[in-house]
């Protein structure tokens, strides 16, 4: 994996040539030969559709995947912990010490019978060893933190008895009561309605600059994406197709499939007018195609897409886009110059 | 109203959420919601969860029965004056779940064939319809006509969805949240088949959807519901352009903006939509809007005409018209 590095610092999380296989006959290729990095206090954004892997990409940072059905290879650090080697307690103070995540239903996330309170109390004493009330302290201090009103009376809360959006604040509350350093987000704004989710993604980012975190969000929708990201990664068939900032992803989208997305998202469609759409549907993860697993779905395909390694245009600065048409216009146009 | 194609009128459906006698509890799930849909026209329904939006859809095919109100076909009124039999025939539904809505045990061609039969269309001559309809949609019936639901992706399930309704040739077809469901690829490619069908055999749309883009996009008219009422409902263009009631805005403006340039800096509205089971006196949306002023909270607004096809049901717009 040729990835030229931008970060001067250390980064937060590392991951190299990661690969998740699940059992089965024949095997599920969900994340293939992933790379990335993450600086501290950056939000890295995981576009993709289900099935892409992004889940999958995520939970492998925290080791919640089942261990008995799943080979991991590569290597994954974060916070310099080798992270795939964690074992016991060293993996438990891995999980919501250092890295904790929260996901899309809070109604499934949280335990429906223990309070709001009792829940963020637990957490804080297993990693903090403090005592019983300071935990609690510890809870309310973070309903304040999420902006939940009269949070001294939500404390004593269950699950069912908040809003969606409620709930989703407790979850995010109950995540950051360690002051982890890296927040794993697995679409927590997608079962919202529309006037809540831009209350919690404004919430997030404002979290994130407050608490300097480091953050990996996934989620389908570009348009929540471009709300809190720095970065951006393109994600299909299980592996990163196109990474670059924000802007640049948006503005200058160079893999096929990422154009197609922006094209489905109705990005800058005359209402009314045919769509731009991608025909077929992504390959079934456990018969990936040799080479490009876009390029039967692409326009642009040709021979070459079907033969790996494929090529990787690269924009600098941790801009890149693994596609043989994207690699050879990128040359074509350097040739020019020349 | 004999240009209108469909109709509600007034339409009320509570539902029983539990309790006896006095403490009994009601979902007012739509409240005196009216509308009309000119033939051809494509109608966009927006808004949150528990709005009101699939009751509504429900209603308007007879798949549930209003508590009071009706819906015209044409101008006749479906139940006593257009057999509900007939009236299906014009009228048909494709729903978000496609796994759901289809029949586990029948093949593709026989769940596209299955409503013509039972309205008495030959069984070859069905099929040949249900080939027909499937290969417009976009699936080779030789290859998945004899497939069950299983065997199919969620696109190709929704695309047979569409066939289905098709089959018997109506004239109207409510969406309810019929490509929601899909990854946004395939969704695309939905409504572009939604948008060729509707050119080649005139079809009216009620488009039901959470998404506002893709409201946008397919609809002539828009309609956006709050707690089982109608907020607003417009020609496409100018409800996005200009709103007229607060509770639209704030929907527009919950939009993220895909401009990293320009990313949406404050919420329009602070916490989640109140329980229709006991919704707020006077406008509904007074509890939750920043520019509520004295009889938001007791008087029930009643809907102002706002500009062509244009109205709003917010007290705002009477102090424009007295100002005016």
């Amino acid at each position: 994996m040729t990835q030229d590095t931008v970060h001067s610092v250390t980064p937060l999380v590392r991951v190299e040539d990661l690969s998740v296989r699940f059992a089965g006959t024949p095997p599920v290729h969900a994340v293939n030969n992933v790379s990335f990095e993450l600086a501290p206090g950056e939000v890295l954004g995981i576009l993709g559709e289900s099935g892409s892997g992004k889940s999958v990409t995520l939970k492998t940072l925290l080791r919640l995947l089942p261990e008995r059905k799943t080979t991991i290879t590569g290597k994954v650090e974060v916070d310099g912990q080798d992270v795939l080697a964690l074992e016991g307690r060293a993996l438990a103070d891995h999980r919501g010490g250092v890295a904790s995540m929260i996901f899309q239903d809070p109604a499934l996330a949280l335990d429906p019978v223990y309070t709001i309170g009792q829940q963020i109390a637990e957490t804080v004493i297993r990693h903090e060893g403090v005592s019983k009330s300071d935990a609690m302290a510890r809870a309310l201090e973070m309903l304040d933190v999420v902006r939940i009103p009269s949070a001294k009376r939500r404390l004593d809360n269950y699950p069912h008895e908040m809003s969606g959006g409620m709930r989703q604040r407790a979850m995010i509350a109950l995540a950051l009561a360690c002051r982890p350093k890296l927040l794993l987000a697995d679409e927590p704004t997608t079962a919202l309605d529309a006037t809540v989710q831009i209350q919690i993604l404004l919430l997030l980012r404002d979290l994130q600059k407050e608490l300097g975190m480091g953050v990996i969000f996934v989620t389908h929708d570009i348009g929540v994406a471009v709300e809190v990201s720095d970065r951006l990664a393109v994600m299909y068939a299980g592996s990163f197709v196109e990474t670059g900032s924000v802007k640049d992803v948006i503005r200058d989208a160079r893999h096929p499939y990422s154009k197609g997305l922006l094209a489905a998202n109705l990005v800058g469609a005359v209402p009314g007018t045919r769509l731009d759409a991608v025909p077929g549907a992504p390959p079934a993860l456990n018969a990936l195609p040799e080479g490009c697993s876009f390029a039967p779905r692409c326009a642009h395909a040709e021979t070459a897409c079907g033969i790996s390694p494929l090529p990787l245009w690269s924009g600098g600065g941790g801009r890149w886009a693994r596609c043989v048409h994207a690699s050879r216009s990128a040359a074509s146009a350097a040739g020019a110059n020349t | 109203m004999s240009t209108s194609i469909l109709s509600a009128h007034n339409l009320v459906k509570h539902f029983n959420a539990g309790g006896f006698g006095a403490a009994r509890k009601v979902v007012r799930a739509v409240d005196d919601v009216s509308f009309e849909l000119a033939p051809g026209e494509t109608l966009g329904v927006v808004g949150e969860s528990g709005c009101g939006k699939s009751t509504t859809a429900r209603l308007l095919v007879q798949l549930l029965t209003p508590d009071s109100g009706s819906v015209r076909y044409e101008g006749k009124v479906v139940g006593p004056e257009l057999p509900l039999k007939a009236f299906r025939s014009k009228v048909q539904m494709v729903f978000q779940d496609s796994f759901a809505s289809l029949n586990p045990r029948m093949t593709m061609i026989d769940a596209v064939a299955f409503g013509p039969t039972v309205h008495g269309m030959s069984q070859a001559d069905a099929t040949r319809k249900a080939q027909d309809l499937l290969d417009r949609v976009g699936l080779d019936p030789s290859r998945f006509g004899g497939r069950y639901a299983h065997e199919l992706s969620g696109g190709q399930r929704q695309r047979v969805n569409i066939a289905r309704a098709l089959a018997f040739d109506p004239q109207v077809i409510v969406l309810d949240e019929a490509v929601s469901a899909l990854d946004k690829s395939v969704e695309a490619q939905v409504l572009n088949l939604l948008m060729d069908l509707r050119r080649e055999r005139g079809l009216t749309y009620v488009f039901i959807s959470h998404d506002l883009n893709v409201v946008r996009h397919i609809s002539d008219r828009v309609m956006v519901m709050y707690l089982g009422e109608v907020a607003e409902i417009g020609p496409a263009e100018s409800l996005y352009s200009a709103p007229r009631h607060p509770y639209t805005e704030a929907l527009l403006a919950a939009m993220p903006s895909l401009d990293p340039d320009r990313r949406t800096m404050e919420a329009p509205l602070a916490g989640d939509p109140p329980n229709p089971i006991d919704p707020p006196p006077g406008c509904r949306f007074h509890t939750r809007c920043a520019r509520a002023f004295g009889p938001c909270s007791a008087q029930v607004p009643t809907a102002f005409t706002v500009g062509k096809n244009h109205v709003a049901a917010c007290h705002l717009n009477s102090v424009k018209e007295q100002v005016a």
